[in-house]
């Protein structure tokens, strides 16, 4: 008897539909039957996911980022733990810390850590860089010189698809970045007004804001695909994204170090902005439900769907034990990233809950919008954001 | 037997009326309930008084979309009431080809918000359209971004919301303007009152209920803004096209934060029947005075 489950994902652009197929195909050569159900759009998905799961007609699996999304569908006792296949695969040795903690609640785990996406990349056309005689920084300060040769020499510096959760992720490149681990956690765990209120902040601020001057006038409401393309076509020095933009460029047939360049930037050593996704299982209504998740949830931690899965998706395997040599040369670098805890950070969705995160990405879109708002009001609106909340 | 009807009738109104109570009075009170608590994805009953609100009203991006929907909302009514008129005063000369221009000023109005907001978001692009053409046919100087500019960005929705609304406008007009009576004209040409005067002075009075119909429909697509927003610049850039249907949408789902969206809801519930109220009473009276 083949069990049956319906996953809900917002995987619809090329690589990510490639990338859903791997566990599609591992699913059901493991005996189960896949119903796909795609919705276009994070929010989208999540939206329907979550009524559905509320209304009582939940689908067998869901997919979230790892952090905060479904905090209260465990709290509300929604949600099927998935200790068994945790303690039998071993998560505990296997998984890091940070993404293991991502998905446990009160000592349970509550979801399927299935990949680790660093979201702070920087990528660079390398022919663009080699015509301006720029090369790969190492600090913040040789990224504006980078950026100032790129300019010179009469190419967009940096490719931006202007929309407000780009913005966002700017800003926590460039929070991560200046003001390091502590800094990051500082302001969207703690939230700390003295952080925000300190000089080390207002460095982030100011540095954030001088990315403007790098960027074309045709950036606003650009989709950030459309920015990669930039950079793989050569109009655009630099993209920072995180590393899903590399399915772009493995669709037009770039390698990276050959033809594009991928590095994280720190100030502070490593830096690297640690996120990714998850499946979560609504409490299922039937034995046959559940054991059609508990299936789900081994396959999709199966070493070789792991391996699989991360090379089309552009991420990187949430199992440490696999072997990663098949993988490229950026998720190398993610690879050392994800194995030194001094080098990572844990993402804005860990750290903060959705309403908090929207209200703190309105301040920083108006900041990065509006070139008459000071770096005072700047800070003043943020500490408001962050702490004023129910 | 007229008692027995009356009493069919109502009967055979019980479940409409049922709807109306427990869908729309049920959700809208349901609404104000949760605007009153803590909730933020699921819903809860942690009252918190008027906290939400104090939030909202404190919150930049709120006030941004009062203010633009305030100003969009002046604007568009009194555009696209004088383009329609002025539209269907055009075709009321008689012209040749008179059904192509109406199907012509017409057509937009059959588009969606999504489209309508797609394609002037490309016209308008500063790298496309419009303004890539004019630079292609020599014009290099010529300057077109208003569409990622903050302090006119609202002004493009403008405008294409008046380029979707004004053949509407034309129509519903338009067949006020065939109504008037052909002795008024022979009166108004005898006394020697020019055309221009006669439709300003005699026919604009004559068609209170065209412009009533016209300015209702407008306002409730005011009040409904949002796939116009969405679709041209997404409330962009930075928060400078906000509106307050996003907002409400924006923090009920993506944002997990369905007690600040119920708040805002419940202001612009309060806002509109502000605005109407006043309006259905003045006409309930006007209505009973005419009975009288």
């Amino acid at each position: 008897m083949a069990q049956t489950a319906e996953v809900i994902h917002w995987w619809t652009s090329g690589g990510e539909s490639a990338a859903v197929k791997v566990f599609a195909d591992q699913f059901t050569k493991a005996g189960g039957t896949w119903v796909d159900t795609a919705i276009a759009g994070g929010p989208n998905a999540r939206t329907a996911a979550i009524n559905r799961t509320i209304g009582g007609n939940p689908p067998t699996a869901m997919q979230f980022n790892t952090g905060k999304q479904f905090d209260e569908l465990v709290e509300g006792g929604l949600l099927a733990d998935v200790d068994a296949v945790a303690a039998q695969q071993n998560w505990k040795a296997i998984v890091p810390p940070a993404i293991l903690s991502a998905v446990t609640r009160n000592g349970h785990a509550y979801a399927v850590p299935i990949n680790i996406h660093g979201q702070n990349w920087f990528f660079t056309s390398n022919a663009v860089m080699a015509k301006a005689g720029a090369t790969e920084p190492k600090n913040w300060d040789e990224l504006f010189v980078a950026l100032d040769k790129i300019k010179a020499a009469g190419f967009i510096p940096l490719a931006f698809g202007d929309q407000k959760g780009w913005e966002r992720n700017m800003f926590n490149t460039t929070l991560a970045g200046v003001a390091g681990a502590e800094g990051f956690t500082a302001f969207w765990g703690k939230r700390d007004p003295a952080f925000v209120k300190s000089a080390e902040f207002r460095k982030v601020a100011e540095t954030y804001r001088r990315f403007k001057a790098y960027v074309d006038p045709g950036a606003p409401g650009r989709n950030w695909n459309d920015a990669a393309a930039m950079v793989i076509q050569g109009k655009a020095g630099m993209h920072i994204m995180g590393d899903w933009a590399k399915g772009e460029f493995t669709a037009a047939g770039q390698t990276p170090g050959k033809d594009y360049g991928c590095f994280v930037l720190s100030n502070h050593g490593g830096g690297y902005v640690m996120g990714g996704d998850v499946f979560a299982f609504p409490k299922p209504k039937n034995a046959e439900v559940a054991k059609a998740q508990a299936l789900l949830a081994t396959t999709m931690m199966a070493p070789d769907t792991q391996i699989a899965f991360a090379r089309k998706k552009g991420s990187i395997p949430s199992r440490q034990d696999v072997d990663s040599k098949s993988l490229d040369l950026c998720a190398q670098k993610a690879m050392g990233f994800v194995a030194d805890k001094s080098k990572q950070i844990p993402a804005n969705e860990l750290l903060s809950p959705p309403a908090v995160t929207g209200a703190a990405e309105d301040v920083i879109s108006a900041y990065w919008n509006d070139a008459t708002m000071t770096t005072d009001a700047f800070v003043a609106k943020l500490v408001t954001a962050l702490t004023q909340t129910l | 037997m007229a008692i027995g009807s009356r009493l069919a009738a109502q009967t055979a109104l019980i479940p409409a009326m049922l709807i109306a109570l427990v869908v729309y009075c049920g959700s809208t009170g349901w609404t104000i309930w949760i605007s009153m608590t803590s909730s933020r994805m699921l819903p809860n009953n942690n009252f918190v008084g008027l906290r939400q609100y104090e939030i909202l009203f404190a919150n930049e991006r709120w006030q941004v979309s009062v203010q633009n929907l305030a100003l969009f909302g002046v604007l568009f009514i009194t555009l696209a009431l004088a383009l329609g008129f002025f539209l269907a005063v055009l075709i009321d000369q008689r012209v040749r080809a008179e059904d192509l221009l109406r199907s012509v000023f017409l057509y937009p109005f059959s588009m969606s918000f999504i489209v309508t907001g797609l394609a002037w978001r490309w016209l308008l692009d500063p790298t496309l359209g419009i303004a890539k053409i004019a630079h292609d046919i020599g014009f290099e100087g010529v300057q077109f971004d208003w569409l990622v500019r903050q302090d006119r960005v609202i002004y493009t929705l403008l405008a294409a919301a008046i380029w979707h609304a004004a053949g509407l406008v034309m129509a519903i007009m338009l067949s006020g303007l065939r109504g008037i009576d052909q002795e008024i004209w022979k009166a108004t040409r005898i006394d020697g009152i020019p055309a221009w005067r006669t439709y300003i002075f005699v026919v604009i009075p004559m068609l209170k209920g065209s412009f009533a119909t016209a300015t209702i429909l407008m306002a409730t697509s005011v009040v409904r803004l949002y796939d116009l927003s969405v679709a041209m610049t997404n409330g962009g850039p930075g928060i400078a096209s906000e509106v307050p249907a996003k907002f409400v949408m924006d923090n009920l789902f993506e944002r997990q934060n369905i007690g600040l969206a119920t708040a805002a809801a419940t202001s612009m519930l309060i806002t509109v029947v502000a605005v109407v109220a006043p309006l259905l009473y003045a006409q309930n009276r006007a209505a009973a005075r005419v009975a009288r």
